[in-house]
């Protein structure tokens, strides 16, 4: 006898809905293109992290035995303009932005769908200039370009990593006006802006970084290409130029980029934290203009990263002070997270390790940036490993923890699969002591007088040299777990169901994978945001 | 989307008495330029540079026919730039105020 069986038919949703290369590559699919982008900025992470053990490698011993001070030089720089363009920047917001905004706010797409495409192909023109870059020879500036040596000196190629840069960032912008018309625009009935979502508070006042500042950069850049090719004179002084300006314009954008990287993270942590807790998050209203605060604080900054250029004293004290001032709109976040956890029925999750080490490991990036922020000692640590660390500690600590927390929190949204929460456990304690073991010993290397950039160093910097590279080693492996149990979980991993984690955003009332209009009949909000009082906590293996 | 804002028709001569405006404009920027007006050069050549500037906005752009949101937009593009120019000069009028030491 042959045992027939019935052929169950499988849900449509975002990802079955169409079949085929080009029904990727043309679509317009806001949660598709979220996936185009989580593959492109995955590779340009791991391309980026390989130039990181190159330089940790190269600084285990105080010789320069594996590179050389030329090709180091190229090396720390390609880490750089990898990392910070082609990751950190377009990380979260193009990838759970993307797939997350319209699903939150109750819409079925982006404002325009087309623009949100060709903000992918954008980017990924950037990406593959920037990899003919890395092909052909490198360039050595740094990823800060500053002239003189951009325009005159160096022997890379300049122009082309910087037309790369140039043409990123105007796929940054095109995302950035999306997001802008999406909130205000296609918000579900009922859907007031005070029951909105952290998490579209956060982005939107990313988008505002992105398109007020984006340009700037996009211009700074191209008076750089100009400069080096036909001898202008904007930052040469024979001609009647300042090479300060090309730092005072290089940081009114680039300062508010770390907002870019951090803001959605907040965003990220205040979802988790609030679903985790299952309690609304504290101060709710003082979150969301704090994210709004460090949008606009965060523009007037920049130039504490010219304390040690002629920069006028001046201007330093009024940038040190503002510096100050911005410290209590992200100070605002921590304590109401903090608050929010406070007599909650905390449920540590893989997400929720991940959103307390973000919390952790932020407020030390942070509180070193005031000592940064101080002139006296800003001169100390200026360009050593103390601001190398520093950096770190906000943007792989902080923008990096916040998007690994916000991958592992809607990952079965995404996919309608669950993943190993040990497997995500152990990663997430492997990443966190990694880091620390990375990066603490920078903070003493750098106040011990170690300038970075140099690929040799004296010998008696080499205990904390040798447990800053065993720590990266760590942190890669801490990395590339959830890759691989990721992987697994869309083949072998439990169905996740609609709302696993017992949320109560607008996301989780869809089915999981979401069908490709986001929600059978358009929502409409009645209740307040974060409202617990009819959600049951699930119990999560 | 929810709404739709209502679309403006502007007459084409506007458009035409503007384009020949911006033509007369440059016009005056390159003739300006052979004058010697001692300080005022910069001043003379920006005022004609942002009047220019601003009919494309209003006009091109139609931000004068825009809606409450979209002129709000425009602002704070400008504020923005303000930002940028103002603190950036205040490095450089600033920079000789403390002397150089030594002299």
């Amino acid at each position: 006898m042959i045992a027939a069986t019935v052929p169950v038919k499988e849900e449509k949703n975002y990802m079955n809905a169409e079949h085929g290369l080009k029904s990727w590559l043309l679509t317009q699919d806001h949660k598709r293109i979220a996936l185009l982008y989580l593959l492109s900025v995955t590779v340009f992470f791991i391309v980026g992290g390989l130039f990181a053990a190159l330089i940790r490698l190269e600084l285990t011993t105080p010789a320069g035995d594996l590179l050389d001070s030329n090709t180091y030089n190229k090396v720390f720089t390609a880490h750089g303009v990898v990392m910070i363009f082609f990751f950190l920047i377009p990380s979260i917001p193009a990838i759970l932005g993307n797939f997350l905004l319209p699903l939150m706010i109750g819409a079925k797409d982006l404002a325009f769908p087309r623009i949100n495409l060709l903000s992918w192909y954008v980017y990924m023109l950037g990406g593959t200039l920037g990899v003919v870059v890395l092909a052909t020879g490198g360039v050595d500036t740094g990823w800060t370009f500053y002239t003189p040596l951009s325009t005159t000196y160096s022997n890379g190629y300049v122009v082309l990593t910087a037309m790369a840069a140039f043409v990123a960032g105007f796929s940054s912008i095109l995302t950035g006006l999306n997001f802008i018309v999406t909130v205000h625009r296609m918000r579900a009935p009922g859907l007031t802006w005070f029951r909105l979502p952290l998490f579209v508070w956060a982005h939107y006042a990313t988008s505002v970084i992105m398109i007020l500042g984006t340009p700037v950069i996009a211009v700074t850049l191209f008076m750089l290409m100009l400069e080096r090719g036909l001898h202008i004179g904007f930052f040469d002084p024979a001609y009647g130029g300042d090479p300060v300006l090309f730092q005072h314009l290089f940081w009114f954008y680039s300062h508010p980029a770390v907002y870019i990287m951090i803001l959605p993270s907040m965003g990220v942590i205040s979802e988790v934290v609030s679903t985790f807790c299952s309690k609304k998050p504290f101060g709710y209203t003082f979150i969301a203009f704090s994210s709004v605060a460090i949008a606009v604080f965060g523009f007037l900054v920049w130039g504490h990263h010219l304390y040690v250029s002629s920069q006028s004293a001046y201007a330093g004290m009024v940038f040190s002070i503002l510096t100050y001032i911005l410290a209590i709109p992200s100070a605002i976040k921590i304590f109401n997270w903090a608050a929010t956890m406070y007599k909650g029925q905390v449920r540590l999750t893989a997400p929720m390790l991940y959103a307390l080490g973000f919390i952790g490991l932020f407020t030390v990036g942070g509180l070193t940036g005031l000592f940064l922020a101080a002139m006296g000692l800003d001169v100390h640590v200026t360009d050593t490993y103390f601001v190398v660390a520093h950096f770190h500690y906000v943007m792989v600590g902080g923008a990096i923890m916040g998007y690994m927390a916000g991958l592992h929190y809607w990952w079965p949204k995404i996919t309608g699969r669950m993943y190993s929460q040990l497997w995500a456990k152990v990663a997430c304690c492997l990443v966190f002591i990694g880091f620390n073991l990375t990066f603490f010993p920078q903070f003493v290397l750098g106040y011990l007088g170690m300038p970075r950039r140099y690929h040799v160093y004296p010998v008696e910097f080499q205990v904390l040299n040798v447990l800053s590279s065993g720590g990266a080693a760590v942190l890669g492996l801490g990395y590339l777990i959830p890759g691989v149990y990721f992987l697994w979980s869309l083949k072998y991993g439990a169905k996740a169901g609609d709302n696993p984690w017992g949320a109560t955003t607008l996301e989780w009332q869809t089915s999981s994978p979401p069908p490709t209009a986001n929600f059978e009949v358009t929502p409409v909000v009645t209740t307040e945001v974060y409202d617990y009082s009819n959600t049951e906590v699930p119990h999560i293996v | 989307m929810q709404e739709h804002s209502e679309h403006h028709i502007v007459p084409k001569r506007v458009y035409a008495l503007v384009f020949t405006t911006l033509i007369i404009m440059t016009w005056v920027t390159a003739w300006i330029s052979t004058v010697d007006l001692g300080p005022m050069n910069i001043w003379v050549a920006l005022s004609i540079a942002v009047f220019k500037a601003s009919i494309v906005v209003l006009f091109f752009m139609h931000v004068k026919y825009g809606t409450r949101l979209t002129k709000m937009i425009v602002c704070s593009g400008i504020l923005w730039l303000m930002f940028l120019l103002f603190v950036t000069m205040g490095d450089m009028w600033t920079r000789g105020w403390m002397g150089v030491p030594g002299r």
